[in-house]
């Protein structure tokens, strides 16, 4: 296997993998000394997220292992689930159907095909051009005005956010960057990694000494210690993982820094989403996170910006 | 036989592809009584989501209520209809004169009733016709003439979310959005029940469904 060659690749994997047990262990020594009735609460969603993390990190392993064609396939489907989650919950009307078939139908299979085939220029202008122009199109010729620019205004969100955003991951792989050739799957597993390890050290650090609130409005869980503890770790750690990447240590730092900033922003922006739509979660695929949507918010954000600053000075 | 199975498991996995429903059960989904489940009529995908979201125990004892004017026609439907929902086929035609239409009433209740007695369920929808999705049209008297002919099944309020929006009215392709499903709990006719009465209080426990307050 591809995969064994790549020695660096096996220290990330492996680290993830001692990473995850670790939290295992923590998670279980937590069970047994939780006294309170929230404090149990707490420690079995702890125990769900954990268990909810060992399935998605083989999900990702296996994608990653099969290659660039895994990845793809992996990332499709979950642009697919997460459309999904994001449409159900939006008042759409009759007249939207056929545009609605057409971001499910054509412009997802589409995406992913440009990613797979590398052609840069169509990945980039498909959703952003062709469907932005299309779908209202298609909208307007079933004939029902009403509400017509907030429902058209919806479709192209959701397509943005769950394909065009989601796309830029596995396109990591189609980077041609001078020699780091066919190593582009460390750079997806960097990516990832520090996106989700920010989100959990902010989790973390805000259970553990959050006090100030930072936007009670938007996200009541979420404070100014777990902003600054859990992304500064998370910066810490990406910097510490520049030996996997075309990234010089400094660079690396600076490149987790904006990946902690945009996931920031991104969960922010879908907790505001859901607040809107009245909804505490996404979805409930995923047993103590929520649905798929719930979990890759942050990646959303994070996977185009950090695409292009890799493009535009590594390439 | 395996042609039927075939179908029935590509049907399923189609259904769970498209609607993404998992069933939420607030009654016994083990029990293998008689049951008439009602359901409100939004989509063609109804009954399939119904059926296939039914534990395979139930499944098998479960005979759908479907109408013969659509059903009836063509060999796929036919097939599906009869050798996969094995579906009782009833005549929903407006015919002529009212002693005609009372002896189809009568036919059609007769022939529910004998699912009942060989100890199987039934699915069916109060409504009558598919709705346009965005409201739960007023009960006919079916259920109630049902329930009262039978009034020891058990009646169970299933309540279908986001189907029309998934496939609506005149549409050929389903757009593969999460449908809702949720049994309700069981309920039964009271003794002396008016007719008004009855039909209202089962709207509005398959409405609750939907609402999510039960």
């Amino acid at each position: 296997m591809k995969l064994l060659a790549d020695r660096e690749l096996v220290w990330l994997i492996g680290g993830i993998l001692a990473f995850l047990a670790v939290a295992t262990v923590i998670a279980q020594v937590l069970k047994g000394r939780a006294q309170s009735e929230s404090a149990r609460a707490t420690v079995d969603n702890l125990v769900a997220r954990i268990r909810a993390w060992w399935v998605m990190v083989v999900v990702f392993g296996i994608a990653i292992a099969t290659g660039g064609y895994g990845s793809l396939v992996m990332f499709a489907i979950v642009s697919f689930l997460a459309m999904r989650e994001f449409m159900t919950l939006l008042p759409t009307r009759r007249a939207d159907h056929r545009a609605m078939l057409w971001t499910f139908f054509l412009f997802l299979p589409a995406q992913y095909y440009f990613v797979a085939t590398g052609w840069y220029g169509m990945f980039a202008l498909l959703i952003p051009v062709y469907a932005y122009l299309l779908l209202p199109s298609v909208q307007v010729l079933a004939g029902d005005t009403e509400d017509f620019l907030a429902r058209t205004s919806r479709l192209q969100w959701v397509l943005m956010i769950c394909v065009f955003c989601v796309s830029h991951a596995p396109a990591l792989l189609m980077l041609e960057i001078p020699g780091y050739a066919g190593e582009g799957a460390k750079l997806l597993l960097f990516l990832v990694v520090v996106t989700q390890v920010s989100d959990v050290l902010q989790y973390t650090v805000g259970k553990l000494i959050g006090k100030r609130k930072a936007v009670p409005s938007v996200s009541p869980n979420k404070t100014v210690e777990g902003y600054l503890g859990g992304g500064g770790l998370a910066v810490l750690i990406g910097t510490a993982l520049w030996w996997a990447t075309p990234f010089a240590p400094w660079q690396a730092a600076l490149m987790s820094l904006v990946i902690v900033l945009a996931g920031i922003a991104g969960g922010l922006v879908m907790s505001a989403v859901k607040r809107d739509r009245h909804v505490k979660d996404f979805g409930a695929l995923i047993p103590g996170h929520g649905g798929v949507l719930d979990r890759i918010d942050s990646l959303c954000f994070s996977a185009p910006l950090f695409f292009h600053l890799t493009r535009f000075y590594f390439t | 036989m395996l042609l039927e199975k075939l179908v029935s498991a590509l049907l399923r996995g189609a259904c769970r592809l498209v609607t993404g429903a998992q069933p939420r059960w607030l009654c016994d989904p083990r029990s293998l009584a008689p049951r008439v489940y009602f359901a409100n009529h939004c989509s063609h995908l109804d009954t399939v989501v119904v059926w296939s979201t039914l534990p395979d125990a139930l499944r098998e004892l479960t005979r759908p209520v479907a109408a013969r004017d659509y059903w009836g026609h063509g060999a796929v439907r036919r097939f599906i209809a009869h050798r996969v929902f094995d579906a009782l086929l009833i005549d929903r035609k407006a015919a002529e004169g009212a002693e005609v239409i009372e002896r189809q009433r009568q036919e059609t209740l007769e022939a529910m009733t004998a699912v009942l007695d060989s100890e199987r369920s039934l699915i069916l929808y109060p409504e009558g016709t598919r709705g346009s999705g965005e409201a739960v049209q007023p009960f006919r008297a079916g259920l109630y003439h049902l329930a009262k002919a039978r009034p020891r099944v058990p009646l169970v309020p299933v309540y279908l979310g986001n189907l029309a929006r998934i496939l609506p009215k005149g549409a050929a392709l389903p757009v593969p959005m999460q449908g809702q499903v949720v049994f309700g709990p069981e309920l039964h006719l009271a003794p002396g029940e008016e007719k008004q009465a009855f039909r209202e209080r089962c709207r509005r426990a398959m409405l609750e469904l939907g609402e999510g307050r039960a």
